[in-house]
């Protein structure tokens, strides 16, 4: 038996996502009873460090090549080293690649799958295992019937934990097949925490009045080291990106810190956002909804408090 | 083409959720139903007007009892030609995916859409499986798709940014935001729904892999502690010494 735990790299590297899921699959064997094994496939940066997260084995796949990322190939490969490996846990990234393989490989090893799991698994009954429902407005524990199961673990669930010294490296002699879809191109932003994965997010909404006003809100977010995001009436009226939307229809995020400026609350924003450890938020009106829902709450003008925080973290972080 | 939209009930998106028989189960009493999001602005209408550009049909396919015919036929109101019903529980993800399947080698679709999850159990599961079991390409949160020659270009989100990529023959899509724009039925689309074929048909015996044994509400917040908007070094103070997380 061995928990077997995908470990992405894109563009040769690892992230701290990557770590996080190590971390996981570490535990997740100490409470089983079992080794962790990661794998790689493709080219991954200081592959050997992830020994330090728990991993007893580090198995690599296309050591020296970046493959185009195809679900189909992908999640039958792991499936094959999931077999081989006699794996009864396998552990993916809930990421869009991660998405989209953790079905695949269920239906491969006939096992139960939780994708966007949010806690270790519980082994006393049957895994139990729980994740975020109702796009964050109420949570479940998901019990796992197969021998069995595929997890796909939720951003910031835990902290990776470097538990000893590094691992080695061992490369399969193994391929993908010829993929079933063909990369023509990809465009990433780089330099930005995506949403899903950002630790401290600044949001604003249509408080702000234009999206010629959102210079002090990227202030905000640049003192801060956050990512941004904005309500859905504000990527709806093209303000902002469709990818900033955050809430229901949009992206679950699950930040340390959000911090809301000029957005009322509606449930559905809510639902997409009450995951956060610690809640923010700037409103001028003091019946605003999204007051119950925070931690901490300025009542005041957006475009007069915003800059003020901003310049307060500044003065902070210079210390 | 002939595509499959794969289609879901959902509480309506301000319902405010509650459980019953000690947490195990969801609260349906009260609670409006809807099509789920995705599956209706986005994977719907993108297959609507493929086939309205480049000719077929377009399918709609569910899992659930009668009382799912609600938003069956506001599907067909939107312009779905016909619909079928899988009479069943969807027990978990796999119990649907297995039955689409089921359906899909009865009579196989050039496409399949559906939505990027359901607003209830967010699971993105059912896509991928479904693939699987009919061993065709997925591609996840499809925002754009274009067709040229037999082959379909998309556009998926990933971290970060996107991805554009090619396919040839049939697969599986996930729809997100940007695929398509939602659309209102008009009268004329509500009348032509009665008239449209449903069809049911039972579902394959089969137990669920995945059971939830209780749900929980998020615990509710302690209250607010306001902070003078004057003194925003008092704020940056709390959220460092008290809440840690600057």
């Amino acid at each position: 038996m061995s928990v077997l735990v995908y470990i992405e790299s894109p563009e040769g590297k690892i992230k701290k996502s990557g770590h996080e899921v190590a971390t996981y699959a570490a535990k997740t064997a100490q409470i089983l009873g079992t080794e962790a094994i990661g794998l790689l496939i493709g080219q991954a940066e200081n592959a050997a460090q992830l020994g330090e997260y728990g991993l007893g084995r580090i198995l690599q796949i296309h050591p020296s090549e970046n493959p185009d990322f195809d679900a189909k190939s992908w999640a039958k490969l792991i499936s094959e080293v999931a077999l081989a490996q006699n794996a009864s846990v396998v552990i993916l990234t809930h990421s869009a690649n991660g998405k989209s393989m953790a079905g695949r490989i269920a239906v491969r090893l006939e096992a139960g799958c939780i994708s966007g799991a949010s806690s270790l698994p519980d082994p006393g009954t049957s895994f139990a295992v729980s994740k975020s429902v109702f796009s964050g407005k109420a949570k479940v524990n998901y019990q796992i019937q197969t021998s069995t199961k595929v997890i796909s673990l939720m951003g910031n669930t835990l902290q990776p934990e470097k538990t000893g010294g590094p691992g080695t490296v061992e490369v399969l002699d193994k391929k993908l097949d010829t993929p079933s879809v063909k990369v023509v191109s990809r465009q990433t932003s780089t330099g930005i925490v995506p949403l899903p994965e950002a630790e401290l997010v600044v949001s604003a909404g249509r408080g702000l009045k234009g999206p010629e006003n959102w210079g002090i809100i990227e202030d905000l977010a640049q003192s801060l080291g956050a990512t941004t995001a904005c309500s859905r009436p504000v990527a709806d009226s093209g303000w902002r990106p469709h990818h900033e939307h955050v809430g229901q229809t949009g992206v679950a995020i699950r930040p340390n810190l959000y911090i809301a400026a000029g957005i009322s609350g509606a449930i559905q924003h809510l639902a997409g956002v009450n995951n956060s450890k610690v809640i923010v938020v700037i409103n001028k009106d003091p019946e605003a909804p999204f007051f119950k829902a925070a931690d901490f709450g300025v009542i005041g003008d957006a475009f007069e408090v915003v800059p003020r925080l901003t310049a307060a973290i500044r003065k902070f972080k210079q210390g | 083409m002939n595509i499959l939209v794969c289609i879901s009930k959902t509480p309506d998106t301000t319902s405010k959720i509650s459980f019953k028989n000690n947490d195990t189960e969801f609260n349906a009493e009260g609670i409006t139903f809807i099509l789920n999001p995705y599956d209706e602005w986005y994977a719907l209408v993108r297959a609507l007007e493929l086939v309205e550009s480049g000719g077929g049909k377009v399918t709609v396919l569910n899992m659930g009892d009668a009382t799912n015919d609600m938003i069956i036929r506001k599907a067909l109101a939107l312009g779905a030609h016909e619909a079928v019903r899988i009479d069943g529980d969807p027990a978990d993800a796999f119990t649907v995916a297995d039955n689409i399947a089921a359906y899909c080698k009865t009579q196989m679709p050039d496409a399949i859409f559906l939505g990027k999850e359901t607003i209830d159990f967010n699971g993105s599961e059912v896509g991928p499986m479904l693939a699987e079991l009919l061993d065709i390409p997925f591609i996840s949160y499809v925002n754009h798709l274009e067709q040229s020659n037999g082959s379909t270009q998309l556009t998926r989100e990933i971290e970060g940014g996107t991805e554009t990529c090619e396919v040839a023959g049939p697969f599986v899509l996930s729809a997100a935001k940007g695929l398509a724009e939602q659309r209102i039925p008009n009268m004329k689309g509500i009348m032509m729904a009665k008239t449209k074929p449903l069809q049911v048909i039972p579902a394959l015996s089969g137990t669920a892999r995945v059971t939830a044994s209780r749900f929980t509400l998020p615990p509710a917040k302690s209250g607010v502690r306001l902070v003078s908007p004057d003194n925003m070094d008092e704020l940056v103070r709390l959220l460092h010494e008290e809440a840690k997380v600057i």
